[in-house]
């Protein structure tokens, strides 16, 4: 899960709730209704019952007018129920787009160049240059000026300076990043906040195009395509409601041959009834919800044809760096050249570390306090930090100088002061690297001392993981620029399928070309901007926020939190938002036997021809088959619809929270949600019915 | 329990005729050489010749179901005027006039759909040249037909990112120079064997007992026969079908003759096996076949059995129904022969569907309201499984949250939508058209039973439903209560049925080409621990869920208003 999680929505939450209710009377128009084919026939149907029912009251010709009263009422209540769970699933996601959309309306820009022009940047370290304009006006290209304490107005890339930026409105995470001009840490997303210095930044696109306002309008509902599971499964329930619908229509014909009539009433309860109404009207909702889930654990996505795509994946490929293993390495060994003490090795490279405040540092200094070696820092002795020039960091104690670092540049050091490279350092750094560790080279003034071994290790839980994934059938990758004997060690270590080493940007490409080929569906994770092709050839391609534009623009997710391992959680809702579909039209389904059971005995009763027996309802050889034992005909009838409509209102929690999801194989997932959501659904409504119609007797309702 | 041993050696000996026919065919279907082919593969060779046929150049499913429906309609043509010219045509000893305009449009309409509905006395309407050229043709046309759409959908599952299915006048001709034609050559001399006649002569005639000279109308029956069953065509060459002495006369032609009906449709799961490199799922679709014939087999026996409470009431020694029923063959051997015939889409009848008791007669209707998918039609059983298959495995799919997958191939909305289309058109059919029987007097007139005082009965009722059922299923067995064709109204039943007839073959082979030609193009997944297995028990408890649940919800009104109301009549 992800470390912090939006703010979540209590279900009935009453800001939600009411104007939900609303929406629900505005969504009768038709020709929103006809959007959704099963719904959309059972208003036609409400409308044609109250239509008939009003004019047979001005014509005095009305019957059993209570009965029917009721019978419109829920009839309508079974679409208004229906409008309501779309209604709700909207309502939620507008909530969370009015979050992201706060970050955007307020801020001002200051626009230091227009997109097209040639015009130099303005030089900087003033406020008064270019001009202040609301950031909703800004245009791909424009360069603007962001300071410190001042909001990012839009995506954008860097194009001079470096500056500690707050993400935490979009990640939640407190600490501030660092953000800086070339490479691959040179992007930002709009409505973050600059913490110290200034930026150039480039605007990445027109407003209303960047990832924020894509989500805003996925969340929202109203640039929500149907994915193509949608589509197919609004065949099968389109397909189901003609059947019924010519099912229930012939029964009329087939009454006045028995000389008899059902009465418009009594059928179109019976079509309401048998159509998939629950999944029906649950159906969009339910797609809502998922990409509501998604922005819960901050992934953003660009369509809803990803997250179903992410439910598919066969294959993960995963960076091992920052991924599998921690990205910082950490400390493993102390190797000193010939002729020098561990001891004196060890004391040396923790003094060198004991100010810096890098995970490498802190760990050298671990590893010696592990060994029992605490030094002291001289006194007087000043802190050199690692730059990128210089490649290594120590301490100045007085004339003498302290380095661990890289291996060129420490020796170069120690060259300059006519220091001597002893024979066996180039092989202790063949080793380390070769075993695919970090060699850190420790000298003390003109003396090489020996290497510190820095070794990357596989994060705690990861092997659970791949555990977990392997059960939901997906293979694990890891990509990884170590040799193919390291890429196998750590492959082993972490648990994952297979792995990819020596990865280049066109390895990559090529791994993901040869998988698709195979027909699998790919998902990778990727930040730089040479894993953008790869991103836009994966199936799913997540893009890390911390990552570079052109990663972004080519991934069709944005991972807010930056946490390559988010992939396993949008997979889990992919397959939890298809999981939902199924269960709710196998439910629905299942449902209609007992609806048959208890409508279709009721209908007929009033036909003479199937009479036994002299009297009432009960002499009809048609009551024989009302098995439910339930009260009186018309009881039988409401009690059915009642069902109906009320059943829409139960699974609404359902519908937005999604199945309950664990990672099973697919035949017992299957079994499980067959006999949960299949039996189930036969059995419930027989239950539910009945109790539904013991409370209509016994308020004499019907 | 007794009762059922017939049926267990039934069961046993189908196995054992379906695997080496089923995988005879396979290497049939793909062209390969076999015994047969190295006898009769210069006529293939010839045949390919001599009608311009190029082997190797496949169809794709819009040019394959354009030469199925040419040919189809071609021969219909053909046939509809033989009907029309019998009387100037030879082989007419009995000197028959040329047979009713709407009659031969429907009787040539019926054989070639494969559904052999026969409003027509065959004996009594048809000259020997009309049964052997214009009907029997058909049998085999049209089990070929049936067959070639079957391998064209299998295929269509098998290949991965082609455009084509096959050739379609390829494999009409290999399905009938190596499989249809030397079976019903070796068949129909052991029908002779059992009894079954063949000749050429007019009718027997003899000098009864008491003096007048009676006589029996002969002909070519083994021939026909062998066709009828194997082809699952049904149309008796007598009115009384498989209940006369001379189409049926042994229990041991009575069991072949069953056997014969299942045994294509049956192989075919084999074939499926085979061609899918998936044996275990063509076990798993017989599985499910077998499940479903089982309850229907159960449910007619027990009904039979237990026979009519009002004929009981009123003291009748026997309690069995044997009402409308060969006492040669007994309740047993009427009701497997029953479930078998309307289980594929057979309608070669050993008993009289309509004498059955209201929920024994349920049995037929509900076997060919499903699709007729126990086993099937030969090719149409087949792929109309399949269809069912497709639905299932799409809502398992969504249910294990997955992009549905059959057989490595997702599963997209184009197939859900002709699967769709598959399902909605017979449902229309029998319902809208048995509204229109009902509703009108012409439709009304065919009707025999009625209750006291001429009241409508739900008997009646069932005779109309079971009529359009039969026809939309391509079935052809009747409840024979119902007057089809009549003087006084010799369009409305010949029209209506002959319209049901078409309905329900052509427009469902063109969706499941549809559907065959888009599987073909897809790529191939490899199946991993998330995607469903079709091989096992869940996958068969599955698919009879969907048939049924599919099925029943359907036409359960219908039926309460026919047999199951009139069962609770019959009870009261």
């Amino acid at each position: 899960m992800a470390k912090n999680h939006r703010k979540q929505h209590s279900l009935w939450d009453p800001t939600i709730l009411r104007p939900a209710i609303a929406e629900s009377f505005k969504k009768l128009d038709p020709r929103t209704m006809a959007k959704n084919p099963v719904m959309f026939v059972v208003e036609v149907g409400s409308l044609l019952v109250t239509v008939l029912f009003v004019r047979d009251v001005l014509r005095g010709t009305a019957t059993d007018v209570r009965f029917s009263v009721q019978l419109i009422v829920w009839l309508w209540f079974t679409v208004l129920f229906a409008n309501f769970a779309e209604a709700m699933a909207e309502g939620r996601g507008k909530a969370q787009a009015d979050t992201l959309r706060k970050m955007r309306t307020t801020t001002m820009a200051r626009r230091i160049r227009r997109s097209g022009e040639e015009t130099p940047i303005l030089t900087i370290g003033f406020d008064d240059g270019g001009e202040e304009i609301p950031a909703t006006e800004l245009r791909r290209g424009d360069v603007v000026y962001v300071k410190a304490g001042q909001m990012i107005p839009a995506d954008g890339e860097i194009l001079e300076g470096i500056a500690s930026v707050d993400e935490s409105a979009i990640t939640g995470e407190s600490a501030p990043v660092v953000r800086e001009a070339g490479g691959d840490r040179s992007a930002v997303t709009g409505g973050t906040r600059v913490q110290s210095d200034w930026l150039k930044i480039q605007i990445g696109q027109d407003p209303g195009a960047g990832f924020i306002d894509r989500m805003i309008a996925l969340v929202e509902g109203a640039e929500r395509q149907k994915t193509p599971n949608e589509i197919a499964l609004t065949i099968l329930l389109a397909a189901l409601t003609l059947i019924f619908l010519v099912a229930v229509a012939t029964l009329e014909p087939y009454a006045r041959f028995f000389k008899g009539s059902l009465g418009i009433a009594a059928l179109v309860a019976l079509l309401v009834c048998l159509i998939p109404t629950t999944i029906g009207g649950l159906l969009s909702a339910i797609g809502i919800a998922g990409m509501d889930r998604l922005v819960q654990h901050n992934v953003l996505a660009t369509s809803g044809r990803a997250v179903e795509a992410a439910g598919d994946i066969d294959v993960l490929m995963l960076d091992k760096t920052g991924t599998i293993t921690y990205g910082n390495r950490q400390a493993f060994q102390f190797l000193p050249v010939a002729g020098v003490e561990e001891q004196e090795l060890t004391e040396i490279a923790t003094l060198a570390s004991l100010a810096d405040e890098t995970p490498e540092g802190k760990s050298i200094v671990a590893l010696a306090t592990e060994r029992g070696i605490m030094p002291k820092l001289p006194e007087g002795a000043t802190f050199v930090a690692f730059t990128a020039t210089t490649r290594m960091s120590g301490i100045d104690a007085g004339e003498r100088l302290l380095r661990k670092g890289a291996g060129d540049t420490v020796t170069a050091l120690v060259r300059s002061k006519k220091g001597v490279i002893p024979a066996d350092l180039q092989g202790l750094v063949a080793r380390v690297a070769n075993e695919g560790g970090t060699p850190l080279v420790v000298a003390d003034g003109d003396r090489v001392l020996g290497v510190v071994y820095l070794k990357d290790t596989v994060k705690p839980g990861m092997k659970e993981r791949f555990e977990r994934l392997r059960a939901m059938g997906i293979k694990t990758v890891m990509i990884t620029g170590d040799n193919p004997l390291t890429a196998k060690k750590i492959a082993a270590e972490a648990g994952v399928d297979d792995f990819l080493a020596e990865a280049t940007p066109e390895a990559k490409l090529a791994y993901i070309h040869q998988m698709q080929e195979g027909g699998r569906l790919v998902a990778m994770t990727g930040d730089g901007t040479n894993d953008a092709p790869a991103l836009a050839r994966a199936d799913v391609g997540v893009a890390m926020n911390t990552g570079t534009q052109a990663a972004k623009e080519a991934g069709n997710m944005v991972d807010l939190d930056s946490d390559p391992t988010k992939l396993i959680e949008i997979v889990e809702i992919g397959k939890q938002l298809l999981m939902t579909r199924g269960a709710l039209t196998t439910f629905s389904i299942a449902n209609d036997v007992a609806k048959y059971f208890s409508i279709l005995p009721a209908m007929f009763t009033g036909i003479v021809a199937f009479q036994v027996a002299q009297g009432g309802p009960r002499s009809s050889a048609f009551w024989a088959l009302n098995i439910m034992r339930l009260g009186s005909p018309t009881s039988a009838i409401l009690s059915a619809v009642i069902f109906n409509a009320l059943v829409i209102v139960a699974l609404i929690p359902l519908a937005l929270r999604g199945v309950f999801y664990r990672p099973l194989g697919a035949a017992a997932l299957l079994r499980r949600n067959l006999l949960v959501y299949g039996l189930g659904g036969v059995v419930a409504p027989f239950v539910a019915i009945k109790a539904i119609d013991l409370v209509v007797n016994a308020l004499h309702l019907a | 329990m007794r009762v059922f041993v017939l049926d267990l050696v039934f069961f046993a000996v189908l196995v054992l005729v379906a695997v080496p026919l089923g995988r005879f065919m396979t290497r049939v279907f793909a062209g390969e050489n076999h015994t047969s082919r190295k006898i009769l593969g210069i006529l293939e060779r010839g045949i390919y010749r001599a009608a311009g046929v190029e082997q190797d150049k496949e169809h794709t499913w819009r040019a394959y179901a354009g030469a199925m429906l040419a040919f189809s309609l071609l021969t219909q043509l053909v046939t509809y005027a033989v009907l029309r010219l019998q009387h100037k045509l030879p082989f007419n000893p009995t000197k028959l006039d040329a047979v009713a305009p709407w009659l031969a449009f429907n009787t040539s309409v019926s054989f070639t759909t494969n559904t052999n509905w026969q409003s027509y006395g065959g004996e009594t309407t048809l000259s020997y040249a009309s049964q052997a050229v214009g009907l029997t043709s058909h049998n085999f046309f049209s089990a070929g037909v049936g067959m070639c759409v079957a391998i064209a959908l299998i295929r269509g599952l098998a290949r991965s990112q082609r455009d084509t299915l096959g050739n379609f006048w390829v494999d009409l001709v290999r399905v009938h120079l190596y499989v249809l034609l030397p079976i019903c050559l070796f068949y129909a001399l052991f029908l002779v064997s059992q009894g079954v006649i063949q000749t050429w002569e007019g009718p027997a005639s003899w000098a009864a007992l008491d003096g007048s000279t009676q006589s029996v109308l002969r002909g070519p029956v083994a021939s026909q026969e062998a066709i009828k069953m194997l082809g699952t065509n049904g149309g008796g060459y007598f009115n009384a079908n498989s209940a006369h002495p001379w189409e049926n006369p042994t229990p041991l032609s009575n069991f072949v003759q069953m056997l014969s009906i299942w045994a294509i449709p049956a192989a075919l799961c084999v074939t499926l096996g085979d061609m899918v490199k998936s044996p275990k799922h063509g076990w798993a679709v017989f599985g499910a076949m077998t499940f479903i014939a089982v309850l229907g087999i159960v449910a007619a026996t027990w009904f039979e059995t237990k026979g009519n409470p009002v004929l009981a009431r009123a003291g009748a020694a026997v309690a069995t129904n044997l009402e409308g029923k060969e006492v040669r063959f007994g309740v047993p051997d009427s009701a497997l022969f029953t479930v078998v015939t309307t289980g594929a889409s057979c309608g070669a009848v050993n008993a009289m569907h309509d004498s059955y008791t209201p929920l024994g007669g349920l049995v037929p209707l509900l076997n060919m309201q499903l699709g007729e998918i126990v086993f099937g039609g030969v090719g149409a059983g087949m792929y109309g499984i399949l269809v069912y298959v497709i639905l299932a495995v799409f809502l398992a799919g969504l249910m294990v949250g997955r992009t549905p997958e059959y057989l490595g191939k997702k599963i997209d909305s184009r197939d859900v939508r002709f699967a769709s289309i598959y399902v909605l058109i017979p449902a229309f059919s029998i319902l809208l058209f048995t509204a229109a029987g009902l509703l009108t007097e012409a439709g009304r007139s065919g009707i025999m039973n009625a209750g006291p005082d001429g009241a409508p009965h739900p008997h009646g009722f069932s005779e109309v439903l079971y009529a359009y059922t039969s026809a939309t299923a391509n079935n052809g067995s009747a409840f024979a209560g119902l007057t089809a064709f009549s003087t006084q109204h010799p369009v409305f039943y010949s029209l209506t049925l002959g319209l049901a007839m078409h309905v329900g073959r052509f427009p469902l082979i063109i969706a499941v080409l549809a559907i065959a030609g888009n599987m073909a193009k897809k790529k191939l997944v490899p199946a991993g621990a998330g995607s469903f297995p079709v091989d096992n028990t869940l996958f068969v408890g599955l698919l009879v869920g969907v048939i049924l649940i599919v099925g029943a919800l359907t036409f359960f009104p219908a039926l309460a208003i026919g047999p199951i109301v009139e069962h609770i009549q019959m009870t009261r």
